[in-house]
């Protein structure tokens, strides 16, 4: 039993509806009890859905329980057949289901439907929704396209001369973080390059989509999380090979177009790089202030081992802190951690990851929504880089996170919740002014927060309480701008525990200062 | 149930017709009771409610809440894993430590529900022994107490009803000579107090309210005890307290300046005041109620609204609606009525009105594209989806969130409804 204030991910069933959502011609019958539908405004508020989720709920109730939920499953398929016509039909149990053992899979083979029918077993107790959105992609398209695949031992024919490299892409869902605007970037990006795009799957595509998915020379997997296992089995199954590196970041870009590449044999396209900016914006004279600024990062394992990357080379941050809570991908996010001298964080327990951005005292969170309640309350910028999604990830605007145009945004959403350029200098010059007094807010924050106080700053750490501030040396660091006194006061007490020194006084304050610099 | 109870709680019949009740069996497209605890928080401010469930009762209730408005909440899933169904772990231990972690973290806590879900129920977790066992733990510093949100027992707003329901059995007796009102169901403080002030100056006294708004200042409930329901959907509240001895008011729900009238009149009548005296003494507010309602009767009048079924509040809304604001109503859906205590309002709907009980969610989209509304009234799964249809919406989660009852929200309430339709003439986009 695991005390849960918030959760990152869904159960699995929310992610099989993901995948059914993301798709035309499928529908899925979810055997649950009443209440499950709650899972419809998902995709009807937080995306804006104007359809309804392909999903049909038994909605069994407590007299139901005594008497045949198997029958009224039956029942429920049935209709949901009869009235949806789809081309393939999803079945399973949601968390209560799989506890009265009705048997979804066998249920439905009963009625001897006249379409495919796909049993998804997704262990509610278990697992999670990134793992039932992959379980259930990977079992459609074994159940669609296996029956396409080429006898074993048979190898894939070459490309015929002259002809187009050709590939999919793999993974982008319902309710995923950015992925309408991706899908668009990375398709332009793949095209620019003499790529065909034949299929973009499970968003927008039918079953004959995915039954022709055998077809391309290879897959892009934009999202690990969700398209892994199904790309592992294509790449056995049809000899397809997999490009792998996300493109989220400049650099990661570059590698991605070298990838795609080499893996279809063709040479590089010029001028891709006509509309990327955040080189130049990250070596501009104002960005100077973002150098060495300390972010902590937390989100799913591709999102966030992306965001390090382009904190510490493309933007100059320090990283002191990554995870996730993506537990199928810790070796991943484990090997990240490691490059940039930081244990990474591997937890679903939203209380933990909030302990450990308190004692890290960042002066950035870069998270999900859940980080961005803690930095809120911590009074720490944040931008958010990763799902669980919130209906303000879903933007009217375009806003892509792969690719160039990608790293354009990254570079705007996260600049622009740190103070604005030259907007530091002024603070600390005219900090006695009574604009800029501590308990002031942040112009760019005022809005948001009203007139309210500012939020407490995180309590200190006091990992051993023998060290004492004289009262001289607490008023001198109050005189140090609110958003780098945590920092002070942190390095001078580390300072003052490697000298041995049990007082801190105004000068132990300023050997510090001397000793780490800026 | 004692029978002096149910003769208590039992209504004189209203003399009405039958009305004719459409009940059809299929998907039912409504939230679980665990939902209730959005409001039901907030209310009791030292109170924590601390779900026994699945992750899917966690992820209901973040998604429900608008996907986590509050960053240090006042609610929490105690989420069952395999190792405690497979009999590794014994659940009762596992509960127990999982309580010491959350007190641990929340000192200011008074009072904690143990919230059943359906998981707990069907592998039969027994939440009332658990619940007694920890008051013994934490007692006088924290009571605790469990009751059912579960989707297999309850619908949305009935997770309120067992809430209240269960606390009905831990508030103290009140002597049995004592007369005293009580009136049951979440209100706003800001409406609550508008209630006390009119309660005040009628002379109707002393009142109190269910729930408490501190854990620590619960009401008491005796033979004297007369009982005004704020919600029509407190069923098993009204039995619980009719167990208790008191005697429930029946009267139309507190919504519009009519409705409002009329239940404050049960609680004059009950304590005897003269109808003139009581009739001078509402007149001010209930006038101003009735040039609230003006502003939005152009609106509103001849307008055609079909409910689905979400909160139990569909046939009060309805009366309120037709008979203030003059709208047609072509289906009134609730998930369950309780005819005990909506009686007065059904009665009070015109005939040919379709009434419908529970539902079957496809069937009933059917019937609501082939009659093209104006407004229909649903949840949150149904409403975009709607609206892509050309059909206007108004959620029926607001209506709970919101201050709604009494003279001085009768304009607000009509303005909720109100407000999707202004918006559809001002839009050209």
């Amino acid at each position: 039993m695991q005390l849960t204030v918030w959760t990152y991910e869904g159960p699995p069933h929310v992610g099989a509806m993901r995948i059914a959502t993301a798709m035309k011609g499928v529908h899925y019958v979810l055997h649950a009890p009443q209440g499950d539908t709650y899972a419809d405004l998902l995709f009807t508020m937080i995306e804006r859905r104007n359809h309804r989720p392909p999903v049909t709920y038994t909605t069994f109730q407590a007299r139901d329980l005594g008497g045949d939920t198997a029958e009224l499953f039956k029942r429920a398929a049935q209709d949901a057949y009869e009235r949806f016509k789809p081309e393939v039909m999803l079945v399973g149990s949601s968390c209560t289901a799989e506890l009265i053992q009705d048997d979804p899979g066998g249920l439905a083979k009963a009625l001897a439907l006249p379409i495919p029918v796909v049993a998804l077993e997704l262990p509610a107790y278990q697992k999670k929704e990134n793992w039932g959105a992959a379980e259930t992609f990977y079992q459609l398209v074994r159940t669609v396209a296996g029956p396409n695949a080429p006898a074993p031992g048979v190898e894939r024919a070459p490309r015929a001369d002259g002809a187009r490299p050709s590939c999919n892409i793999l993974g982008p869902t319902a309710l995923g973080f950015r992925h309408r605007d991706d899908v668009t970037e990375i398709r332009g990006l793949l095209e620019k390059l003499g790529v065909d795009v034949r299929v973009v799957a499970p968003l927008d595509a039918t079953p004959s989509d995915i039954a022709r998915l055998g077809e391309a020379d290879f897959n892009v997997v934009l999202y690990p999380e969700i398209a892994h296992t199904a790309a592992t089995w294509l790449k056995r199954t049809f000899r397809q090979p997999m490009v792998t590196t996300i493109p989220i970041g400049v650099n990661a870009t570059r590698d991605f177009i070298e990838e795609v590449c080499s893996v279809a044999g063709i040479g590089k396209a010029d001028a891709l790089e006509a509309q990327s900016r955040l080189p130049w914006y990250s070596r501009s004279v104002d960005s100077s202030y973002l150098t060495g600024k300390r972010v902590f990062i937390f989100g799913d394992a591709s999102h966030a081992i992306a965001a390090a990357r382009i904190a510490s080379e493309e933007l100059g941050f320090a990283v002191v802190g990554l995870g996730t809570y993506s537990r199928e991908f810790a070796r991943d996010v484990r090997a990240a951690a490691e490059k940039y001298g930081v244990e990474a964080l591997i937890s679903d327990d939203y209380l933990e990851v909030e302990q450990r951005i308190v004692e890290l005292q960042p002066e950035m969170v870069l998270g999900t929504q859940m980080e961005r309640h803690i930095a809120k309350r911590l009074g720490i910028a944040c931008a958010v880089i990763s799902a669980p999604v919130h209906v303000q990830d879903f933007p009217a605007r375009y806003s892509p996170q792969m690719g160039f145009e990608g790293a354009n945004v990254i570079f705007d959403s996260w600049v622009h919740p740190l103070m604005m350029g030259l907007e530091e200098h002024l603070l600390v010059l005219f900090r006695d002014d009574p604009e800029f007094h501590d308990d002031a807010k942040a112009s760019h924050l005022a809005s948001v927060e009203g007139t309210a106080e500012r939020a407490p700053q995180a309590p200190a750490p006091t990992p051993d309480a023998i060290i004492v501030w004289n009262p001289d040396a607490e008023t001198e660091l109050k005189k140090i701008p609110f958003f780098v006194r945590g920092k002070a006061r942190r390095n001078t007490e580390s300072y003052a525990r490697e000298q041995g020194l049990g007082t801190i006084s105004v000068e132990t304050l300023y050997d510090a200062k001397a000793h780490f610099g800026r | 149930m004692s029978a002096s109870g149910a003769g208590a709680i039992a209504r004189e019949g209203t003399g009405c017709p039958e009305p004719e009740i459409l009940r059809q069996r299929g998907q039912r497209e409504v939230f679980c009771g665990l939902t209730s605890i959005v409001w039901l928080h907030r209310k009791i401010p030292d109170a924590f409610f601390l779900v026994v469930g699945s992750r899917t009762c966690a992820h209901l209730i973040q998604s429900a809440a608008g996907v986590m408005i509050f960053a240090e909440p006042r609610f929490a899933t105690a989420i069952i894993d395999e190792r405690d169904l497979a009999g590794l772990a014994d659940m009762n231990v596992e509960l127990d430590r999982v309580v010491g972690q959350l007190l641990a973290r929340r000192p200011d806590i008074r009072m904690l529900f143990l919230v059943g879900s359906c998981p707990s129920e069907v592998i039969k977790l027994d939440l009332s022994r658990a619940a007694s066992r920890l008051s013994q733990i934490h007692m006088p510093q924290v009571r605790v107490v469990n009751y059912s949100g579960s989707g297999i027992e309850t619908t949305f707003t009935q997770g309120e009803d067992t809430c209240l329901a269960a606390l009905t059995e831990h508030l103290d007796t009140a002597p049995a000579d004592e007369r005293s009102l009580l009136v049951a169901g979440c209100l706003p403080d800001i409406v609550e107090d508008q209630f006390r002030r009119i309660f005040e100056e009628l002379g109707i006294g002393p009142v109190q309210f269910l729930p408490p708004r501190s854990s620590l200042a619960l009401p008491t409930v005796g033979r004297g005890t007369r009982v005004l329901f704020a919600q029509p959907f407190l069923g098993e509240t009204a039995q619980a307290l009719a167990k208790r001895g008191a005697q429930l008011l029946p009267a139309p729900f507190p919504f519009g300046a009519e409705g409002t009238a009329l239940w404050l009149k049960a609680a004059a009548d009950a304590w005897g005041i003269p109808d003139l005296e009581f009739r001078k003494a509402i007149a001010p507010r209930r006038e101003r109620a009735q040039r609230a309602l003006q502003h939005y009767r152009e609106t509103l009048a001849g307008k055609r609204i079909f409910f689905f079924p979400d909160t139990q509040m569909e046939p009060s809304l309805a009366r309120f609606l037709h008979r203030e604001l003059g709208a047609e109503l072509i289906e009134v859906g609730s998930p369950y009525l309780n005819r005990q205590l909506v009686d007065m309002d059904l009665a009070m709907l015109p005939p040919g009105v379709t009434i419908s009980e529970g539902q079957d969610v496809e069937m009933q989209l059917d019937r609501c594209r082939a009659a093209q509304p104006d407004l229909v009234v649903c949840g949150l799964g149904l409403a975009n989806p709607l609206e892509a249809e050309g059909i206007t919406t108004k959620w029926a989660i607001e209506l709970v969130f919101s201050p709604v009852h009494g003279f001085e929200q009768a304009g607000d309430l009509a303005e909720l409804f109100a407000r999707p339709l202004v918006r559809g003439q001002r839009l050209r986009v």
